[in-house]
């Protein structure tokens, strides 16, 4: 129906959508009261940005998992995005549409240029000139585009806006025609609470056809060509093709696919500042994707839920949390294991962030999709009568 | 003209910072093959040496002092650190006083050991993934190394003072024949500027007047031929990495007083010290130094707002977009050149043919 290739494809699909519809149902897991409420992930901010990141991780894996050409700017997209959504709030009005569009299309011809100038190099000589057009846009949106960015002060609505298009009794905050994106309807069954965002839903529904588009480049003759720039960019120019627009495209849409993430951050929180441009943010989208694993069609999406999850979860911890939960040990042993962990958790989470990265590259170089497909393969052979189709679910790497 | 000098030796201290940083980059990438974006985090790292060093030199106990009194009456409590029990009131506060130079000492085994860990522990496996993952992993650990160092030292720049006797500041110009007050430059940032002519020349010297450096360069031009000589150029290598590691972390090191360490000067010099490579050409050695000292100076004098004025003036773009565009250039004017050059002299200033050109 989707005119996806194989059978596999349209699992996925279908497990994602699942997932991505239930989802406020599978975070909060655990009843509201319980011990174990706490690492409950069903908060609207929460899932928000799962999947905006989400939108995020599998734009950049189109071009690093395909290309294999490793941009550390494309926090610079994200910015760029955000701002043109700001400005679409602060001149037509709240609706969300054109906030989107303009953001991706902006992007998107922002990523034409800068992405026309780098590709002119490869390898690390591509990764530093993204670096430094991400830094020189960070920087320049503090100083001289401040007119265009607001500064330090960061880009937000007005109530002397002009926002043409807002009529008497529009909402005050961003909506889609209508629908308020901060709106959220509750349903309690005993224990539990579950929250439906509408902001959520509007993400999760771009997501997942940002994600089918993506299956679908995967799968097309374009994304052949774009793995044979990986393999070997060599051999294929002596087959007489010109890498160059098959980058230069891959780049583009990849650029756009940040655009719209960047748009959507908009849209949720109309405000936006130049620290989303800055070259660590790139890498925390680096991160990600390599982290789920770079070049599979699932990893850069797990990897960006871990992520966004893990961060809560970690940050939320603090010493008297962990003082409560090791209070069975003995004194001089629960402070010392309330010591140890306190440097990893709370104002520490980006030490265990960068742990764990570190780790997952040593040994697990396709990232936790890889992780999984071993596990699938240990079980699989013990069983020897394992079901190949069902197992390695996620998808294979890219090569 | 002594404007002109002025902003030269403005240039010169974070010129300086640069080119230390970026021969230790070059130094790893031309023996080893490995971009290390954790070279920034041994940056700090020697920063933070001097941090540690003036703590434990600063180390003290409370002891009840009978000669003062405070406030109420009682005797007064007084900090007495340890050094003025150990070396006596003279020699005690002289060095606390001098914590940042002592530092060096200290700083060039701690930075040959990280540097030797890092090697052997981490970036050895790495040598035949590809360049993609080497940068990944580097990035990874620059992470770590940063947090666990905020773990320990907080979030908040930690002021490092140099001795007391470098505190003022010298009138350069009366040297060189200008009117008086003319060039005051501060005493610290020129002792940085020798420093680091000190520190560059040794490592020339090291590579070029010994044998070990002989064979280092000769494994840098061709690594397979030296191994089938039967000379075990991985060891040499991996002293080369502890050697860019103390270069780096001596940067750090007499910084301190500059620029107050904090956790994150590592990530802010690593991103500069890239491009400062880059611009000089990957892999050669004169041309990071130079590129280092050439781009501070250009960053100093984009930063000087007669200079900018001056540049409006003569192009006539006053009142354009172009003219407030200009008066923000010094934020950006690194990456521009850089991005100039990469497009222009893809090999930049000095670099050789087919480093890292797949």
């Amino acid at each position: 129906m989707f005119g996806l290739s194989s059978k596999h494809d349209r699992t996925i699909l279908i497990v994602a959508t699942l997932f991505m519809l239930l989802a406020p149902v599978i975070f909060n897991l655990f009843p509201e009261n319980s011990a174990l409420a706490f690492f409950n992930g069903g908060y609207p901010d929460l899932m928000q940005r799962f999947a905006i990141f989400a939108i995020l991780a599998t734009g950049f894996n189109i071009l690093f998992g395909l290309t294999g050409y490793l941009s550390f700017g494309h926090a610079a997209f994200l910015g760029v995005g955000s701002y043109s959504a700001v400005w679409m709030f602060k001149l037509l009005g709240y609706n969300v549409l054109p906030a989107i569009l303009l953001s991706i299309v902006v992007a998107g011809l922002f990523s034409v240029v800068i992405g026309y100038i780098s590709l002119r190099r490869s390898g690390i000589y591509f990764s530093i000139l993204t670096l430094a057009f991400a830094e020189m846009s960070y920087r320049l949106a503090y100083s001289v585009l401040t007119p265009l960015t607001n500064g330090e002060t960061g880009l937000q609505v007005y109530n002397s806006d002009p926002q043409v298009l807002a009529g008497a009794n529009s909402p005050t905050s961003p909506h889609l025609f209508g629908i308020e994106m901060s709106s959220a309807f509750d349903i309690n069954l005993g224990p539990w609470q579950f929250t439906f965002p509408v902001g959520y839903y509007l993400c999760a529904i771009l997501m997942l056809i940002s994600f089918y588009i993506a299956i679908r480049i995967f799968r097309s003759p374009f994304g052949l060509m774009l793995r044979a720039i990986k393999s070997n960019q060599t051999r294929m120019t002596y087959t007489g093709l010109n890498p160059k627009p098959y980058t230069l495209a891959a780049f583009v849409i990849s650029g756009m696919y940040a655009g719209l993430a960047g748009g959507l951050l908009a849209s949720m929180d109309p405000l936006t500042g130049a620290e989303r441009m800055q070259w660590t943010a790139s890498g925390e989208v680096v991160i990600m994707t390599v982290l789920g694993g770079a070049g599979t069609l699932l990893g850069p999406i797990l990897g960006a839920g871990v992520i966004k999850y893990l961060e809560n979860v970690f940050s939320k911890m603090n010493e008297t949390l962990l003082e409560t939960w090791f209070a069975f040990l003995p004194d001089s042993l629960q402070h010392a294991v309330v010591w140890v962990l306190s440097k990893f958790t709370g104002e520490g989470w980006h030490l265990t962030l960068g742990l764990i990265f570190m780790v997952v590259i040593i040994f697990l170089p396709g990232g936790l999709v890889e992780g999984g497909q071993r596990i699938g393969k240990r079980f699989s052979r013990r069983k020897s009568s394992g079901n190949d189709d069902d197992n390695a679910a996620a998808s294979e790497p890219a090569e | 003209m002594d404007a002109f000098l002025l902003q030269i030796l403005n240039g010169l201290d974070k010129g300086s910072a640069y080119a230390l940083i970026a021969l230790g980059l070059t130094l790893i990438f031309g023996t080893l093959g490995v971009v290390n974006f954790a070279h920034g985090a041994l940056f700090m790292i020697g920063a933070f040496c001097a941090v540690t060093l003036s703590r434990i030199l600063g180390a003290s106990y409370e002891v009840i002092d009978p000669t003062k009194t405070d406030f109420l009456g009682n005797p007064a409590k007084v900090q007495m650190p340890y050094v003025n029990d150990w070396f006596g009131p003279v020699a005690g506060p002289a060095l606390q006083d001098w914590a940042v130079p002592l530092a060096i000492l200290f700083s060039i085994p701690v930075m040959l050991l990280v540097g030797w860990i890092m090697e052997r522990g981490l970036i050895k496996h790495f040598y035949k993934r590809p360049h993609a993952d080497q940068i990944l992993v580097t990035f990874g650990l620059a992470i770590t190394l940063q947090e666990i160092i905020r773990n320990f030292y907080g979030a908040n720049p930690i002021q490092t003072p140099a001795p007391e006797a470098f505190t003022g500041s010298v009138d350069f110009g009366v040297w060189l024949g200008f009117a008086e007050n003319a060039i005051i430059y501060p005493e610290w940032r020129l002792v940085y500027f020798v420093f680091a002519g000190i520190v560059i020349a040794g490592v020339f010297a090291f590579l070029q007047f010994t044998t070990f450096g002989m064979v280092v360069r000769a494994g840098m031009a061709d690594r397979e031929t030296v191994g089938l000589l039967g000379i075990n150029i991985d060891k040499k290598f991996t002293i080369m990495f502890g050697i860019a590691a103390a270069v780096a972390g001596l940067a750090g090191v007499m910084y301190a007083p500059i620029n107050s360490p904090n956790y994150h000067m590592g990530m802010d010099f690593l991103v500069l010290s890239f491009v400062v490579v880059v611009v000089g050409g990957m892999g050669s050695l004169p041309g990071a130094v130079l590129a280092g000292f050439l781009l501070g100076i250009l960053e100093s004098f984009f930063s000087n707002s007669s200079f900018k004025g001056w540049i409006i003036e003569n192009l006539y773009l006053d009142g354009t977009f172009l003219a407030s565009f200009i008066q923000g250039i010094d934020q950006i004017i690194i990456y521009l050149v850089a991005i100039v050059i990469l497009l222009t002299r893809p090999r930049g200033l000095m670099g050789r043919k087919g480093v890292m050109e797949d």
